[in-house]
């Protein structure tokens, strides 16, 4: 049995008498990250990841020619809908209300929590089926209901497994995708009560069919319906929701009541507007053309429907989303939750989702979550880069992520958030870049000295402060001139 | 909660630096709205008919649906008895109160027991139609009504939709024109596109099919070349 290393959970403590969803363990970024690099379960599994998804989404990019004109497309649907937000979500509140649904605005996690808990209440539900939902997580909608007497059951797969082991998501499309099969097993077999206890498994399409045939019972138990949306269709108030599983559309269509839980960039003009999205999300998601199941629901059941809910509910949430808008970070708002920022991104491929300590993670994340919860708690975030690009090359929104990431490492140097070593080491770097002579003098000292003293190996295996470094791998040793030394013999002697 | 309603959209307004939609403003977007607009659209689609009907059936199958392609609807009862056979499926069958499936007919020259209605708990093979087939994935569009209850598609084990060969579009823009033209008003309470059976790759990235909708997705496409059949 391999050791089960203990994580850090964001989602065990609401923060109380805020707005706010879950308390961010974001400030211990450094011990979550020391904790990620020596999980050797988690390491197996980012290395499963690094391998799976990128190299499908390059095969389903190949296959398609278009791929680069359909990004465009994409991102300049979301950039004219951002530009006219209030119009196009009061037009899909008025299509929803045609449709015989009810629309709910809410401010906050709070009021979001309260509304849904509200419905719950008003048919007297003691189960709620949910499909996974991004939303779901940052208004930490289970535990209210939970601690309201109502019983929320989490329908992905992934979002069961996690939601049985009490831990948050560590991945936007793949939320347990740090554990392995034999940590799912070890958690069926504790919480699986009504089997055999010695029953096999090991092989992951048992464990499958285990919680199929969990679940399947739960569906049509269930009072109400929760799901997140993909997209919100102003032209015909329909809400967009793609799975792979079909868990959404059990969730939606066995209970009595379906509620929606949105945020408010989710809206798009038209069907086609939808269609053209859909053309790159599942690509840059998983590699697949087009996910299994893409469901357009506009409104309750009608005169002769032989199934579908009663009752149909939209909250549409704020939660700071519309302070973002024509700020720095006004471009964060094209996100369509793909996951491919974190497929392709060398940190989160190192740490995995958990360490960045709320509900986003990757470079999306580290934007994101500043917005949400504050830069104060989550300073560490912006820094969790390495600014290589990656990101954005492969951003089916075109989202520059990096220079995000920027301004809010910019933010932290002028409200004086930077730590005191890092603001001592630019200050000391602008002095000598100012006075290029003593620039000069000190990089080619220093350059020398440890040329020389490195002259033997090559290389150095410690170093005196930069032993973040060297722990890990050797440092070269320099050789030969110094960059403006030589550039300066290449141009003739002008620098 | 018209409170919060207010004072979101006053915020979206604030940030954008502008009050309402000035009325030229809500005008294009009006007519944006009335006149939707197509993005770039895939090449791989644009084909004759017989092509894009193989196109269809490739891309079904490169997802794991299974597809049979029929003469007639006079075949439709021996083509998936056959396939049920094959795959050791009880021959019983949930089907859609749907006109074109109840002409079919399903008790000559086989044993399967037909019953209608919605998806229920122990429903093991449903049978329904679709509205359109998208040859650009090999995804089946069905809309929701009184004759196509959606539960159908997601809680028996075994999926079979029929469709006619003609009814399969190239793209989805071409099957939403279609839509908006069938339908006339707003859209069914649910339009499903569907693109081969339910799957998850949660546990370690293993694909496996079959995760909480139906475990197989068998397509029949009548392609009508029987004149007897037209």
């Amino acid at each position: 049995m391999p050791p089960t290393t203990p994580r850090p959970s964001p989602r065990a403590t609401p923060a109380a008498g805020t707005g706010d969803a879950l308390e961010s363990t974001t400030r211990a970024f450094d011990a979550n990250t020391r904790r990620a690099l020596a999980d050797t379960n988690l390491q197996d599994a980012l290395a499963r990841l690094s391998h799976g998804f990128p190299a499908r989404r390059r095969d389903a990019v190949a296959r398609m020619p278009e791929f680069e004109q359909l990004r465009d497309a994409a991102r300049d649907i979301k950039v004219h809908v951002l530009e006219n937000l209030d119009a196009y979500l009061e037009r899909f509140e008025a299509r929803v209300k045609d449709n015989g649904g009810q629309v709910h605005w809410a401010r906050d996690a709070a009021e979001a929590r309260d509304l849904i808990l509200g419905i719950c209440r008003d048919v007297g539900a003691r189960t709620v089926t949910k499909s996974k939902s991004m939303i779901g997580e940052e208004i930490a909608i289970n535990e209210h209901l939970e601690n309201n007497g109502v019983e929320p059951v989490e329908t992905d797969l992934g979002e069961y497994i996690i939601q049985l082991r009490h831990e948050p998501p560590s991945h936007l499309i793949a939320p347990a995708i740090h554990l392995s099969k034999t940590q799912v097993a070890e958690t069926f077999r504790k919480v699986h009560e009504q089997f055999p206890a010695e029953r096999s498994l090991e092989e992951p399409r048992v464990l499958l069919d285990e919680a199929r045939s969990v679940l399947r019972s739960r569906y049509f138990e269930a009072d109400v319906g929760l799901t997140g949306a993909n997209m919100l269709v102003a032209e015909t108030g329909s809400v967009v929701v793609v799975t792979n599983e079909g868990n959404a559309d059990l969730t939606q269509s066995l209970p009595r009541v379906h509620v929606v839980i949105a945020s408010i960039e989710k809206v798009v003009p038209t069907l086609e507007d939808a269609t053209a999205i859909l053309r790159v999300l599942a690509r840059s998601a998983t590699g697949q053309e087009m996910s299994v199941y893409t469901t357009f629901s506009s409104g309750p059941r009608r005169p002769g429907d032989l199934d579908g809910p009663d009752a149909y509910h939209v909250i549409i949430l704020d939660n700071g989303r519309s302070k973002m808008l024509g700020g720095d970070f006004h471009e964060m708002l094209r996100c369509i939750r793909c996951g491919a920022c974190l497929n392709h991104c060398p940190v989160y491929k190192s740490i995995g989702g958990h360490a960045y300590g709320w509900v986003y993670s990757g470079p999306m994340g580290a934007v994101l979550t500043p917005n949400l919860i504050g830069l104060e708690d989550t300073g560490k975030l912006p820094n969790a880069s390495t600014l290589c690009g990656k990101c954005e090359e492969i951003c089916p929104m075109r989202i520059p992520l990096p220079k995000m990431l920027r301004h809010w490492r910019e933010q932290q140097f002028a409200t004086r958030q930077t730590p005191a070593t890092s603001r001592a080491g630019m200050k000391l770097w602008a002095f000598l870049a100012r006075r290029p002579a003593l620039y000069r003098l000190a990089t080619g000292t220093a350059m020398a000295v440890l040329g020389m003293l490195g002259r033997r190996r090559g290389r150095f295996r410690t170093l005196p402060m930069v032993g973040g470094w060297t722990a890990a791998r050797d440092l070269p040793a320099p050789q030969g001139p110094t960059f403006s030394s030589l550039w300066k013999q290449r141009n003739g002697g002008t620098s | 909660m018209s409170e919060a309603r207010t004072q979101i959209l006053a915020t979206i307004r604030g940030s954008l630096k502008r009050g309402s939609l000035p009325a030229e403003g809500q005008a294009a977007l009006d007519q944006r709205l009335g006149q939707p607009r197509s993005g770039p659209i895939p090449a791989r689609s644009q084909l004759d008919p017989v092509a894009r009907i193989d196109l269809f059936v490739g891309e079904a199958e490169r997802v794991d649906a299974t597809v049979d392609r029929v003469a007639g609807a006079a075949e439709i009862p021996t083509a998936i008895a056959t396939y049920l056979a094959g795959r050791n499926l009880p021959g019983i069958i949930k089907m859609a109160p749907d006109p074109a499936l109840r002409a079919i007919p399903w008790s000559e020259n086989t044993a399967l027991s037909v019953t209608e209605g919605p998806g229920v708990g122990d429903d093991m093979v449903s049978v329904t139609t679709a509205f359109a087939g998208v040859a650009e994935t090999g995804t089946l569009v069905l809309l929701s009504g009184p004759e196509a209850p959606t539960t159908l598609n997601f809680v028996p084990d075994t999926h079979i939709v029929v469709i006619d060969a003609g009814c399969i579009a190239g793209t989805y823009e071409q099957v939403w024109t279609e839509i908006r033209a069938a339908v006339g008003g707003p859209l069914p309470r649910t339009v499903n596109w569907i693109t081969g059976p339910s799957r998850t790759a949660d546990i370690e990235q293993t694909l496996l099919l079959g995760a909480h909708g139906p475990r197989r997705l068998h397509i029949v496409v009548v392609e009508n070349r029987d004149p007897e059949n037209g």
